[in-house]
């Protein structure tokens, strides 16, 4: 950890050294997710509720998930470049230090500049929060913290998974944008939404639902059940086989060389 | 003490020829084609000894590196580093060994040199003595004084080049991997290079293994070569060796004033110009002395100078000899 602390250091400094484009990025970037919200802001203008979700649980749902991704982008960002450092012999490079491997992905690559994204997301939270109706016990923050540290996890373990396919390819990554990006996407709005099926998919193949929509239920009153604060925590699970899928992909690499 | 025996290594590189029928049908069918990188590569290099490990590009130097480093298995073989199996125990591995590539940085960009130093210390875990003594020393003898404020991107890349193995060294390594490392680099900082490595083997006693297109490099450097070639070692002794096992040819240049000389037997002429000979001589047909001897019956002769094979024309002869 104190190790970690370093290697933060040492990027903050660096991407310190161009400050007008970080300030300017984190500007723009705060700047363009407010569209993200203006199209669900629209959306629910016209029917003003989904599902019984009305437009400021909608939004709490949308900050969640986006405080969610923005934390394994800022993090994660290693990962989501990883076929860049296989590339430039980066990889190579990690492999030659004593250090874990996926410790080193991690902590050599931490991107400020999408922070951005997470303090729009958290004003959007502080808007979305008067309507709601939610009343903030300890157990409801508690919940709230579940889902975005969980949340972040989940979305992490989807990088992990996108970077081990690096490894056996380089081409034709995209369709792992689907559940990265199109799990953000999708998940302004509560999953269950899109149907049955794509709920069942989320809970038990990619566990997205269980940052997302169960604890939501409980945040929300819908269930009074407390087992649903605990959902984002048995989430994390989901780390262990794409920890092993990233163990696979590194076995190969180092008996293929790229 | 670094002992490879039977080391092979094979890769399955995707084949396709051009044409877009071609790339359709590689979506479902793909031709694989194998390329042995190394086979059955022996040697051993003993603790202190410095080695030059030289071949065409695609011999298998950089695979040997990479194999020698942990970052790849071999298919069959051993090799054993300090009696670790480089790829079995990596961590305990590499926090022995240093590794420059010399077409790759380890340094952070942006920030001064000194903060790459320091971050690095803290992944191998050195004791600040260590780091303090190795930092004054590396300081002082690759003349880094004030670079280490500067920060990395602004460094020439000669700067950078002393950074660079000094950042690789600040653990005190047992074995330095140098690929490559005087690439680019001018004819000042090619000079102050080697005399470091020169000097960190014989006062510390570092193992150098280093992999170079330059032969002044291998001149300046190494006692013991180690020649690769499609995956082979041809040829593993010293550069003496080496000379005496290629062609030993010498190459006579003249300059003379009247008619320009006749050549005999045993010479042949390489380059003719006014007043000017190059000629390439074959010492077992004609010796050197009866050489200068006729040609000074021939002509009038102002300057003679008689050199050697360099290292240079004897690898490429040696690429010639094997078809690289």
């Amino acid at each position: 950890m104190k190790l970690y602390m370093k290697y933060f250091s040492i990027q903050f400094k660096s991407q310190m050294q161009y400050k007008a484009t970080f300030i300017l990025n984190i500007f723009g970037r705060i700047v363009m997710s407010f569209a993200t919200v203006a199209s669900v802001l629209f959306m629910m203008v016209r029917f003003n509720e989904i599902e019984g979700f009305t437009v400021s649980q909608t939004l709490l749902c949308t900050s969640i998930v986006t405080m969610a991704f923005s934390l394994s982008e800022v993090f994660a960002r290693g990962f989501d470049i990883f076929p860049r450092l296989l590339g430039n012999g980066e990889f190579d490079r990690i492999l030659v230090r004593p250090r874990r491997v996926i410790f080193q992905v991690l902590a050599s690559h931490i991107e400020f500049i999408r922070l951005g994204i997470f303090i729009q997301a958290v004003a959007v939270l502080c808007y979305a929060i008067p309507g709601s109706g939610v009343v903030w016990t300890w157990d409801k923050i508690l919940t709230l913290f579940l889902m975005i540290s969980c949340g972040g996890a989940v979305f992490f373990s989807l990088y992990i998974i996108y970077a081990s396919f690096a490894f056996f390819t380089t081409e034709g990554l995209e369709f792992m944008n689907i559940l990265t990006y199109g799990g953000r996407e999708f998940g302004r709005y509560p999953y269950s939404i899109y149907g049955k099926r794509i709920l069942k998919l989320l809970t038990y193949v990619v566990p997205l639902a269980l940052i997302q929509y169960y604890p939501l239920l409980y945040l929300l009153d819908r269930v009074k059940n407390p087992f649903y604060i605990f959902t984002p925590v048995i989430s994390l699970l989901f780390l262990i086989p794409s920890y092993a899928f990233f163990r696979i992909g590194l076995r190969r690499y180092k008996s293929t060389g790229s | 003490m670094i002992t490879l025996s039977n080391i092979n290594k094979t890769f399955r590189v995707a084949r396709r020829q051009a044409g877009f029928g071609r790339a359709v049908k590689a979506l479902f069918s793909r031709e694989y084609e194998l390329v042995h990188a190394l086979r059955d590569v022996s040697f051993t290099i003993k603790d202190g000894e410095m080695v030059g490990y030289i071949g065409p590009n695609g011999a298998g130097k950089s695979t040997t590196i990479k194999i020698m480093c942990g970052i790849l298995t071999p298919d069959s073989g051993l090799c054993e580093i300090d009696g670790r199996i480089p790829w079995r125990e990596r961590i305990a591995h590499v926090s022995k060994i240093g590794v420059v590539f010399g077409q790759r940085s380890q340094l952070w960009w942006d920030v001064p040199v000194i903060d790459s130093f320091e971050l690095i210390r803290d992944i191998y875990k050195t004791d600040e003595k260590t780091y303090k003594y190795n930092l004054e020393e590396l300081t002082e003898l690759l003349d880094l004084g004030e670079i280490l404020k500067t920060p990395a991107r602004s460094l020439s890349l000669g700067q950078r080049m002393r950074c660079e193995i000094a950042a690789s060294l600040l653990h005190s390594p047992k074995v330095l991997f140098l690929d490559e490392p005087t690439i680019g680099l001018d004819a000042v900082s090619k000079i102050a290079v080697r005399q470091f490595i020169k000097k960190l083997n014989s006062e510390r006693g570092t193992t150098v293994i280093l992999t170079t297109h330059d032969m002044q490099d291998i001149e300046a450097l190494t006692e013991r070569i180690l020649f690769i070639g499609k995956g082979r070692i041809l040829f593993d002794g010293s550069l003496a060796e080496l000379k005496k096992h290629s062609s030993r040819r010498k190459t006579l240049t003249i300059e003379y004033t009247g008619a320009a000389p006749e050549i005999t037997e045993g010479m042949t002429l390489k380059e003719k110009k006014n007043g000017h000979l190059i000629i390439t001589l074959d010492p077992e047909v004609l010796p050197v002395s009866d050489a200068i001897a006729y040609l000074a019956g021939k002509t009038e002769l102002i300057d003679v100078s008689v050199s050697g094979i360099t290292a240079e024309e004897m690898v490429a002869e040696l690429y010639k000899e094997y078809q690289l």
